[in-house]
Parts: C-alpha cells; sequence; structure tokens
C-alpha cells in the first residue's frame, strides 16, 4: 500500500466521480444521488488509512507524491501531508458525505449539478489541504471558489446573486495579492516548493510585505473582523448544504494557511504584527459576540458566531508569539496552536451540525427567522433534543468539543498576559448567551403558531445525520487525544521552526 | 536576381494558402447555396493542408528574398495558432451564417485571404512585408464586417473601421518613413545595425517610434487607440466578430514582436516607456468600462482591451522570458475569444442575433453543456485556475516580476479582480437566472464538437500548461 497515490486518490476520486454524477444527468435523480452518495462513502474510506497508517513520531511529510508539472517554473504536482493537514483531511471527507446525505430530498432543482458540485469541491479542498507546491496550491485554493459560487447562486435564498458575487470577489481580491508574494519567493528559492519558503532567508521588509499577502488572502478566508462581511451573506443565502461547507471546511483554510505559510515562512514578521492579528482576533470573539446576540436571523446568527470561534483559532496561532516573548512563559507555547487545531476541528462538527438543524427547520417553515418559530419541543421533541445539544456545544459545555479547543486558547493566553485571557473568556459568556437564548426562543415557550403545531418530527435520514455528528462532538469532547496525538509533532516543529529567527 | 526552387520552400505554406483561396473563390461560383457545404469543406482543408506544410517545412531558420521574409519557430507556432482559431471560428460560423441569410462563398474566401495576410505578418522581416500582410489582412476584415449588406450598423461599423484604420496605416507608413530616412534601409536587420551604430540623432528616431507605436496600438486596440473595438465588434455580424476578435490578435503580436523586438530592439528603453504607458491604461479603462456594458460583444471587446493590456506585459519584460509568455497568452486568448464569440452564435437562430447579456439568461437549463463550456471560457478570460487563462496571467506576471516591475504585476492584479466582476456577471445570467426565451437551441454535430474541444481544452491546458508553454518558449531559443 506504501506506493499506492493514496493522497492523489482522495483527491482525485470525488473529482472524477463529480464529473460522472454530471454527466447522469437529471433524468433520474437517484442515480445521481445514489452515485454521489457512493462516491463520497469510497473516498471516506480511502481517506481512512491517512489516519490508520500515519506515523505520529515525525514531523515530516508523508504519504508524499511528486512529479514534475511546469519544470520550466519549478513547479510541482507535490502532494503531502503532516499532522496538521491529515485531520482537515478527514474532516473534509467526513462533512461531505453528511453532506450528500443532507441534500438527499431537498434540493430538487437539477440535483445532479447539486451534488457534482459538492464532490469536486471535496476534491478541491483535500487539495488544498495536501498541496506542498505554492502553485499547486494557489489553483487548488481558487478551483475551490467555483464550485462553491453556483452552489450559492443556483440553489440559494433570495439574495443569492449578490451574496455569491461578493463572496466571490472577496476571496478573489485576497488572494491574488498572495500570487504576487509566491512569485516573489520563488524568485529568491528558485522553487515553488512550500517547504524551501519555509527555510527562505528573508529580511525584515520582505517578510512583513509577504506576511500582509498572505494576511490580505487567509483573513478574508478565515474570515477575520473587519473583512468578514461577506460571511454572513454567503451563509445566509446558501443552501444548507454550502453552509455546512463553508463553515465547516473553507473557513479552516484560511486558518491553515496561517499555520503552513504566514507563521513559518514569515516568522518575525508574525512576531512584529503579532499585535495586529491579536487585535483582529480579540475583536471577532468580543464584538461580533455582541452582534450575534441581536440577530433575528438563525443562520445569521450562527454565521457570526463561526466568526467568533475562528477568532479563537487565529488567536491561539498567534498568541505563541506573545507567549515565546513572555520570559516568564518558558513553555506552553504549543498549546496555543494546539487549541486553534481543536477548535478547528471542532468547529467544524459543531458548525456543521448548527446549519443541518436550521437547515430542518427551515425545510419545514421556509423560515429562518426566530420569530417564526417557538415551542418546536412540542412537535419535535428528537430535533429539539439534538438542537439543544449543538447549542450547548457551540456555547462551549465541557464535555462537548467546542469546551476543549476553548479551554486550551485560554489558557495559552494566560501565559502571555491576563487581560487577552479575560478577553477571550468573555466568549463563554456571550457566546452562552447568543446561543441559549435562540434556542429557547426557537424551542421552548408555547407553540408559537399553528405551523409549528404541525411539524412533523426528524425522519431516519435526518436523524442519521445529527447522531453521527453528535456522536463526533462527543467523542472529540470527552477523548481528544487521539487528534492531539496525531497532531503533537508536526505542532511541536512547527512552534520550534518559528521560534527561530530568520534575520 | 536569380531564385532557386530552394527559396521557395521557406514560403511554401503561404503559396499553398494563396492557391486555396484562389480554388476556393473559383469553385464557389459554380455552388449554390444548397452546396455551399463543399465551400465550407475546402477552406477547412486549406487550412489543414496549410498547417500540414507548416510542420512538413519547418526546419533552422531562413531569412528568404533578400531579407525580407523570415521563416522561423515563432513564425511557426504563430501560424498555426492562426489556422486553428480560424479553424475553430469557421465551423462556428456556418450555422449562424446560413440563419442569418448571409450565407456566402465569399465569407470564406474573405477569411482565407485574412489568413494569408497574418501569415506574411508572422514571417515579416522588412517594412515592406509587414505592411503588405497587414494590409491584406485589414482590406479583408473592412469587407467582411460590411459583410450583411442589408445591416445598417454592418455597414457603419465597416466605414469606421475603413477610415480609422486607413489613419493607422498611414502614420505606420509614416513611422516607417522616418526609420527609411533616418536608416537607409527596410530591412529590420540594416535597421537594427544602423542604429546600434548610433551616428543618427535619437531625436528622429523616436519620433518615428512613436508612429509606429501608434499603427501598433491600433491594431492591437489598445487605448487611447481603441475606439474603434467596440463598434466594430459590436457591428459586425457574430460570424465575422469572432474572425476579427480571434486570430488577428497573434498578427497583430506578431506585428509588434518583429517591428519592436526583430526591427528596433535597440530602441528597447524608449518603447519600453511608451507600451507600459499603453498597457497601464488599457488594463484599466478596458476592465473598468467593460463592467458598463450590457451588450456581450461590447463587453468582449473591452475584456480584449484589457487582455491586450496583459500581452504588453510581456513585451515590457523585454526578455525572452516574456515574449514566450505574451505568445502563450496571445494564443490562448485568440482560442478562448473564438469559443466566446462560438457561444454567441450558437444562441442566435434565425431573425435573431444574440448579443446582449440577457439573451444569456437561464442557458444552463436550456443547454446544460453549452453553458458549462461558456463558463470554462469566461473562467478561463477571468484568469481563475484551474482553466489556463491562469496560467497566462502567471506566466506574463513571472516574466514582469523578473524584471523587477512588481508595481506593475500588482497594477495588473488589481485590474484582473475588477475584470473579474463581469465574467461573473455573465455566468451569473447564465447560471442564476431564469430563462425568458424558451426556444429550443439547434446546434449542428460540427459546432458541438469543435465547441467541447474548445471548451474543454481550456481546463485540459489549464492542467497541462507545459506543452503548449514550452513551444512557446521555445520558439525565442
Amino acid at each position: 500500500m506504501i506506493d499506492w497515490p493514496l493522497l492523489s486518490t482522495v483527491v482525485w476520486l470525488p473529482i472524477i466521480g463529480g464529473a460522472l454524477v454530471l454527466i447522469s444527468g437529471d433524468k433520474s435523480p437517484n442515480v445521481s444521488r445514489w452515485l454521489a452518495l457512493l462516491v463520497s462513502v469510497l473516498t471516506f474510506a480511502v481517506s481512512i488509512p491517512l489516519y490508520t497508517q500515519f506515523d505520529n513520531s515525525t514531523a515530516a511529510m508523508q504519504f508524499v507524491e511528486k512529479a514534475a508539472w511546469v519544470p520550466q517554473f519549478g513547479v510541482n504536482y507535490y502532494l503531502g501531508v503532516d499532522g496538521i493537514s491529515m485531520p482537515l483531511i478527514i474532516l473534509t471527507t467526513f462533512i461531505t458525505i453528511l453532506v450528500v446525505i443532507a441534500g438527499w430530498e431537498v434540493i430538487q432543482f437539477k440535483p445532479s449539478q447539486y451534488m457534482a458540485a459538492f464532490l469536486m469541491m471535496e476534491g478541491v479542498m483535500v487539495g488544498v489541504f495536501a498541496a506542498l507546491d505554492a502553485v499547486l496550491f494557489y489553483v487548488f485554493w481558487e478551483a475551490m471558489l467555483i464550485p462553491m459560487f453556483i452552489v450559492i447562486g443556483i440553489w440559494g435564498g433570495p439574495r443569492r446573486v449578490y451574496a455569491t458575487i461578493k463572496f466571490f470577489l472577496y476571496t478573489f481580491l485576497g488572494s491574488v495579492f498572495m500570487l504576487i508574494a509566491l512569485i516573489y519567493m520563488y524568485f529568491q528559492s528558485g522553487s515553488m516548493d512550500v517547504l524551501a519558503f519555509h527555510d527562505l532567508k528573508l529580511n525584515h521588509t520582505e517578510q512583513v510585505l509577504i506576511f500582509l499577502a498572505f494576511l490580505l488572502a487567509f483573513a478574508v478566508k478565515v474570515p477575520m473582523w473587519p473583512v468578514h462581511t461577506w460571511l454572513p451573506d454567503a451563509h445566509v443565502e446558501a443552501p444548507t448544504g454550502g453552509s455546512v461547507i463553508l463553515a465547516a471546511i473553507m473557513l479552516k483554510i484560511g486558518g491553515y494557511g496561517f499555520l503552513r505559510f504566514s507563521m513559518p515562512i514569515a516568522p518575525d514578521a508574525s512576531h512584529t504584527l503579532d499585535w495586529l492579528v491579536i487585535g483582529m482576533s480579540l475583536v471577532a470573539v468580543v464584538y461580533i459576540g455582541f452582534v450575534a446576540l441581536v440577530q433575528s436571523d438563525m443562520k445569521k446568527l450562527v454565521a457570526y458566531s463561526s466568526i467568533a470561534h475562528m477568532g479563537f483559532v487565529t488567536l491561539g496561532f498567534f498568541i505563541v508569539f506573545m507567549i515565546m516573548a513572555n520570559p516568564a512563559a518558558t513553555s506552553g507555547a504549543e498549546l496555543g496552536v494546539q487549541g486553534g487545531m481543536v477548535q478547528m476541528v471542532s468547529h467544524g462538527f459543531i458548525s456543521a451540525a448548527m446549519f443541518l438543524s436550521i437547515g430542518v427547520l427551515y425545510d419545514r417553515l421556509h423560515s429562518r427567522e426566530i420569530s417564526s418559530y417557538g415551542g418546536v419541543v412540542n412537535t419535535m421533541p428528537w430535533f429539539a433534543a439534538f438542537m439543544v445539544f449543538f447549542s450547548m456545544a457551540n456555547a462551549g459545555l465541557p464535555g462537548t468539543s467546542g469546551f476543549v479547543g476553548e479551554f486550551m486558547v485560554i489558557l495559552a493566553a494566560f501565559r502571555a498576559d491576563f487581560w487577552y485571557a479575560f478577553l477571550a473568556a468573555t466568549t463563554l459568556i456571550v457566546g452562552a448567551a447568543y446561543t441559549l437564548w435562540m434556542v429557547k426562543r426557537v424551542i421552548f415557550g408555547e407553540i408559537a403558531s399553528d405551523a409549528v403545531a404541525q411539524l412533523k418530527d426528524i425522519n431516519a435520514r435526518e436523524a442519521f445525520v445529527l447522531t453521527v455528528l453528535a456522536l463526533a462532538v462527543l467523542i472529540l469532547g470527552l477523548w481528544p487525544a487521539p487528534l492531539i496525538d496525531v497532531m503533537d509533532v508536526s505542532i511541536h516543529n512547527l512552534v520550534q521552526h518559528i521560534g527561530v529567527s530568520k534575520l | 536576381m536569380q531564385f532557386e526552387m530552394s527559396t521557395f520552400i521557406p514560403v511554401m505554406p503561404e503559396i499553398v494558402m494563396l492557391v486555396a483561396a484562389c480554388v476556393v473563390l473559383i469553385v464557389d461560383l459554380f455552388l449554390t447555396e444548397r452546396t455551399r457545404l463543399v465551400t465550407y469543406a475546402l477552406s477547412l482543408a486549406a487550412l489543414v493542408v496549410t498547417g500540414a506544410t507548416i510542420i512538413a517545412t519547418a526546419g533552422d531558420p531562413v531569412v528568404s528574398f533578400e531579407g525580407s521574409f523570415v521563416r522561423d519557430a515563432v513564425a511557426d507556432v504563430m501560424k498555426i495558432g492562426i489556422l486553428t482559431v480560424t479553424g475553430f471560428a469557421m465551423v462556428y460560423a456556418k450555422d449562424y451564417l446560413v440563419q442569418q441569410g448571409i450565407y456566402r462563398g465569399e465569407y470564406y474566401t474573405l477569411a482565407l485571404f485574412s489568413v494569408l495576410g497574418m501569415m506574411i505578418m508572422s514571417s515579416a522581416y522588412n517594412f515592406i512585408t509587414i505592411y503588405l500582410g497587414l494590409e491584406l489582412l485589414a482590406l479583408s476584415m473592412y469587407a467582411l464586417v460590411a459583410f450583411n449588406r442589408d445591416s445598417m450598423g454592418g455597414a457603419e461599423a465597416a466605414m469606421k473601421y475603413f477610415v480609422l484604420g486607413a489613419l493607422a496605416s498611414g502614420l505606420l507608413l509614416y513611422g516607417i518613413s522616418l526609420f527609411y530616412g533616418a536608416t537607409g534601409s527596410l530591412s529590420f536587420a540594416e535597421v537594427s545595425a544602423a542604429i546600434v551604430k548610433g551616428n543618427i540623432q535619437e531625436d528622429i528616431l523616436v519620433f518615428g517610434l512613436v508612429f509606429i507605436i501608434m499603427g501598433v496600438g491600433f491594431k492591437f486596440g489598445a487605448v487611447p487607440f481603441h475606439m474603434w473595438v467596440p463598434d466594430v465588434y459590436h457591428g459586425a455580424p457574430t460570424a465575422v466578430t469572432m474572425l476579427l476578435g480571434s486570430a488577428p490578435k497573434i498578427a497583430a503580436f506578431a506585428l509588434t514582436l518583429r517591428l519592436l523586438v526583430d526591427g528596433l530592439a535597440p530602441l528597447f528603453t524608449q518603447w519600453q516607456e511608451m507600451l507600459m504607458i499603453l498597457a497601464v491604461i488599457s488594463l484599466g479603462i478596458g476592465n473598468l468600462v467593460a463592467i458598463a456594458q450590457h451588450n456581450i460583444k461590447r463587453m468582449l471587446a473591452y475584456s480584449t482591451i484589457s487582455h491586450v493590456g496583459f500581452i504588453f506585459l510581456g513585451f515590457i519584460a523585454g526578455t525572452d522570458d516574456g515574449y514566450g509568455a505574451a505568445l502563450f497568452y496571445t494564443v490562448v486568448y485568440a482560442l478562448t475569444a473564438a469559443g466566446g464569440f462560438g457561444v454567441l452564435a450558437m444562441i442566435s437562430r434565425r431573425g435573431f442575433d444574440a448579443e446582449n447579456l440577457d439573451d444569456l439568461k437561464g442557458l444552463n437549463e436550456r443547454s446544460g453543456w453549452l453553458a458549462a463550456m461558456m463558463a470554462l471560457i469566461l473562467f478561463s478570460m477571468a484568469g481563475v485556475p484551474p482553466t489556463v487563462g491562469f496560467f497566462a496571467k502567471w506566466f506574463v506576471l513571472e516574466s514582469i516580476i523578473r524584471v523587477d516591475l512588481v508595481w506593475l504585476a500588482l497594477v495588473a492584479v488589481f485590474f484582473s479582480v475588477i475584470g473579474a466582476f463581469y465574467y461573473l456577471r455573465a455566468i451569473k445570467t447564465m447560471y442564476f437566472d431564469k430563462p425568458i426565451d424558451d426556444q429550443p437551441l439547434e446546434i449542428s454535430a460540427d459546432s458541438h464538437v469543435a465547441m467541447s474541444i474548445n471548451g474543454v481544452s481550456m481546463l485540459v491546458l489549464g492542467m497541462f500548461p507545459t506543452a503548449l508553454y514550452t513551444v512557446c518558449r521555445a520558439a525565442f531559443g
């Protein structure tokens, strides 16, 4: 099995499968649905060996594949994973299955195109995580926009066109400057190898400019305050599946970019500008938390809560520089990055679950307004149980995965400065407030209207999807060790690398 | 002067094309509209045979006919590109011509003569040869634009094109005459050598250069010599816009390459500055004004203008990498443009000329396949990976950053983002809007096949850009 190109399979199987689904057409929608499910399950199955055969004891890239692609410019088809990218790939293949199932009956308009778009997106996103060549990364990074653009635009809500064009242009604007930075580094290093970029000597000005170019690309993707405004629009207008992929995986790509590019390539600039990123993260955590509080649209509320949670991720990553600069703190720098990573995976599950739950309600009542609901627990008890559980997880209840990441980041923040930790910890209150207040208004109370009284509880398909996610959230919350073990060596290596000045 | 037969071998492709064009002209006289398929087949055969001749007679670079004609790798690449793109355009044009009632043999004859003109430009090695090729191309095009003689718009466009084109030719000739006066020669090699010697007053050279740049700018459609582009693209029948908007870009590349790089390389710093100005304002004006267009032909016209800015960037780099990248860009762009106008031609039908953005509405529901091809073409124009347009832009940006013109690269990507908006808007119209026109599309088998090749090539070339790039880059040694 060692020689089998496992990563390529995980990248190309869904893309080719997606093409087949597209060709199968809409004459018999069930054929394309089953085919899509088959492809997504197969892809997940193929991605499992990435975990089981992964070597925890090394930070080197594994499952490496390398072939010349555009030799004139030193561009290779170069794939490989370490402990940082591997969990995110599994997350991608896992969530895609749920998205395919969740769209089963809901999507009646051109289901083959819908399924094909998600499968192709899956392959491309895995490509982003696995690419170790800058151009390959950039190609996947941009290609990812095309299916998402189409998904939001065709199957989205009333203002979908505005939302999808905003989504595309924001990301596109962010990333073209990254391209210039990549080309610049190519001239400095003579190759497009990302790992070679890590060891590339750059002076301080170069690092700052490159860091800013990357920041623009990744901050838009994460998204960080103040370039987050595309996200609520995109989320609200996207179909459920689109929101799930967007929140669960695409946002993670921004966070991943910081770990793979910004921090190791420009450690000194990251250190100089850590206040900027930490400041932006804290604004996201605190201010966006309050913004979420006043939302009347459930999807928008969860969208803002995503921004706040992703603020934790970036906070965890960049607090490392503060900890290393703090002479009183001798260890614990790794905790921040680990916490950020756990938070990313956990948020992948929880946000997916939240959006799927809202999707369940939306499919029945065609409203996302909190005020349209009330007393749902009376007619949909099973659903209410799930929804309350996921909301608790979203608020960071101990025992769920939401707690682990936030707790680790807050601990790390303490080692840097008390006030950072204090501000970050306010999220435990604000987060609980906006999530639970929404639950109170939607789930509990008197039955608000006739429409709510007519609601039918979740069917087997919906129950299956939510159960799987609930298990994932619980397992990661109670026993995060398997995830942390996998990341440990890679993160240790990363923190050591960024601790060494390039000047 | 004594000719040996071997001197004719390098010009074999041009001879074949000339003979073929004459044969098509004569054969067509004996055909009716029902048997015109023969003209169509003969024209395509002419392109194929000429292409085969180019490949068969390819060899080391030769300069023949007293230094007025050059046969090198660049010329061959450009010619093959011109033939391929024109071939696609001819296939798309057939149904359109039939439906619009202008299915006449002259379309093919004039198209073949314009191809001959472009081939001569590609191989020109002195000022007169290049001017001959240019005029042969331009005169064929003037006539083609007015091809639908009942169309007021067509006649107006042709008139504008002719008057402005004649003016540009005049300016170009004036520039050439200044160089002739200053150096006493029309041959690129001798002019170049005379400038290097350095005993000519620089003012005269720069003065002449300004006129030559104007001519080049006009033929390429670069701002501020772009005024004719939207009007002519709009007024001409789509089948002609297709010819005009695709392969002649390769010819314009040839014009720039031969005049500036082969002929006036010693004046590099001077023309580099001039091209920089043209490139930056072309990128800006082209992309910004395209946003305001609701007629797709006009939108694509402004998009062409912005693409010309990108092509100029390769020249501005002034390195073999830059020229190779610009050639790659031009060939890819020509192929993309042919496909884009081809889709418009396919949506049109009898008595209805698709040219507004609204005509694309709901194309995905009417024909998912055609919408997918158009989406690939538009994404490629916008430069979004994994389509080939991304690599075209990347190679050019690479060459320009290599010569430390990072600011120019930043300007280019900035305007590319603005440009992405109107391409996305067109994709949005196809995919997200409901069709307002429910007439089923009738697409013949040959157009279907050609469009599939054209559209999928955007993706395939995007995934495997190496082969085409190697050819383009190797042409410059």
